[in-house]
């Protein structure tokens, strides 16, 4: 395998476009990323694209046909909340392999107002046979409720841990001018707002909306050639897995073991520990799910999620925190148009990594190692490592 | 053949495959034959922790299990009357099922989440549509059991 660089990044502000087309969301990602990067469409030598809700419509061909029909292969994927990651790796794997020293991936997502995601449909079309709210829930808040739920469970954790991070969540983003969402809200706020699914109230939940978000990746030789002596991040690891069987997966999707996997396999590839990263954008689709990921990712130690969240842990060193998790305001705030997602953690640890003037009201000091870990329900799980 | 046989009752339907509702309701799994773990499915290609092909058994699960853990909903899709409990419940065959729970105030549940975790439950059975064809449809839930 070749070394794989992130030399250019672009991303949109996360939120509503309901008058732009998503191959115009993306298109405008990718023409951030080209110029940021310093080429052009006609350097790009692959292109993986990232979209979930037309999946069956050729997204990546129709950005092509707004920014430059160059006639390059393309890669359309579709992984659940994963998709734009995934998107991102076969972007990197295509360099690793040795085939292309160009490529680019774009991750873009237009979900409107789409209410409540996941939940079981009637079979054969008639909504009589809908098992949704008669046989449990299968929606995201109920889920992702339950993966708390199991935290109480074994540890005694409390609702307020849970609240303490979408706090933190909305404080970062007031830093980040690419986030949806940019206001404070206080504890009080978030315990005692409109309840989804216990114990995640509307603050725990990540809202819906539109985004898009792209990179250009190069081999070590083209990082010669074209980075102008910029220092530019390399992929360290780029994992991906899928969810093996647990005992009770089949019923309640068993997130932990899925990113406990990845993990070891992503720092294994970096060479590296929890220790060496500087901060981490982790799926946070809910704060009961940003709360286990702590302990999956070794942030903290088993049973120790309450305890780091008290001690400050997951908040900005600026804010009197240490090992900082989502400056970028996450999920919870940032927004998560699901296949733009994969794309723009990337673009979040890359901006801490090379100093980028987008993330200076923000800014972890001596970042020299990130990562970003996306967790696609069904399941997939992707972490990805940088370092400079 | 039984299967045609069935389609042409009129009689009611479970909204799953793996709910029978003769002779009484029961849910129904698959047993591995070779590493014997058991899947909420009446059939399967191959078993998803061993990957055998061969020598599935049709197993009739119990109607007791304990509450694993669970989440009260509170917003649902139209027609879903809210807010109420979903859970995961263990039963005694190794296997897991996602269920309503009835017969516990879902406020209160929220109030002290401790008492759901490892509660006896049974399993019931409820009409909850008619199909076009103008069956009952049978979904199942759970309750605390009788002490």
């Amino acid at each position: 395998m070749q070394n794989v660089y992130v030399l250019g990044t672009g991303m949109i502000k996360f939120g509503r476009y309901p008058t732009k087309t998503v191959p115009e969301l993306g298109g405008e990602a990718a023409i951030l990323a080209l110029k940021d990067a310093g080429v052009g469409i006609k350097d790009v030598e692959m292109f993986a694209c990232g979209n979930l809700y037309q999946s069956n419509a050729m997204v990546g061909q129709r950005i092509l046909q707004q920014i430059g029909q160059t006639g390059i292969p393309v890669v359309n994927v579709s992984n659940a909340c994963a998709t734009g990651s995934t998107a991102f790796r076969e972007a990197f794997l295509a360099i690793a392999s040795g085939m292309y020293e160009v490529t680019m991936a774009v991750g873009v997502e237009q979900m409107g107002k789409a209410g409540l995601l996941g939940g079981g449909g009637g079979a054969g079309g008639d909504p009589a046979y809908a098992t949704e709210g008669r046989l449990g829930s299968g929606l995201m808040p109920a889920v992702f409720g339950q993966a708390g739920i199991e935290h109480m469970r074994k540890y005694g954790t409390k609702m307020e841990h849970f609240a303490k991070i979408s706090v933190k969540s909305h404080q970062h983003a007031t830093k980040n001018p690419f986030s949806q969402y940019r206001n404070e809200v206080t504890l009080d706020d978030v315990l005692n707002a409109r309840m989804i699914s216990y114990p995640n109230t509307l603050y725990m939940c990540c809202p819906t909306g539109d985004g898009a978000a792209a990179a250009i990746l190069v081999s070590e030789n083209k990082l010669k050639q074209l980075a102008g002596g910029r220092k530019r991040p390399r992929v360290a690891a780029a994992i991906l897995t899928s969810d093996p069987w647990t005992d009770r997966t089949a019923s309640l999707p068993d997130v932990s073991t899925l990113t406990r996997r990845a993990s070891k396999q992503a720092y294994a590839a970096a060479g590296l520990g929890p220790k060496d990263i500087a901060l981490t954008e982790l799926h946070d689709c809910f704060a009961t799910a940003e709360l286990v990921h702590y302990e999956n990712l070794g942030l903290c130690g088993d049973g120790e999620a309450g305890a780091f969240i008290d001690s400050g842990g997951g908040k900005h060193p600026g804010l009197g925190g240490h090992d900082p998790v989502n400056v970028s305001g996450g999920l919870l705030s940032k927004g998560h148009p699901l296949g733009a997602t994969g794309v723009a953690n990337i673009c979040e640890v890359v901006w801490h990594l090379t100093q980028d003037e987008r993330a200076k009201d923000r800014q972890v000091p001596n970042a020299k190692a990130g990562q970003a870990h996306v967790i696609g329900l069904g399941s997939a799980c992707t972490i990805h490592v940088l370092t400079i | 053949m039984a299967e045609q046989a069935q389609a042409a009752d009129s009689g009611p339907r479970p909204i799953v495959p793996f709910l029978k509702l003769q002779p009484k309701p029961h849910l129904m799994g698959s047993k591995c034959g070779n590493c014997g773990l058991v899947l909420l499915d009446t059939s399967r290609v191959a078993c998803s922790r061993c990957g055998a092909t061969e020598g599935f058994k049709p197993l009739a699960l119990s109607d007791k299990g304990k509450v694993y853990v669970f989440s009260v909903v509170h917003q649902s899709f139209p027609g879903i009357k809210t807010p109420y409990i979903t859970a995961i419940v263990d039963l005694p065959e190794g296997v897991s099922v996602r269920s309503n729970i009835i017969g516990i105030d879902a406020e209160d549940a929220q109030k002290n989440p401790k008492q759901l975790f490892d509660l006896p439950v049974e399993m019931i059975t409820n009409v909850v549509a008619k199909d076009r064809e103008g069956h009952d449809v049978v979904a199942f839930a759970f309750k605390p059991s009788k002490k």
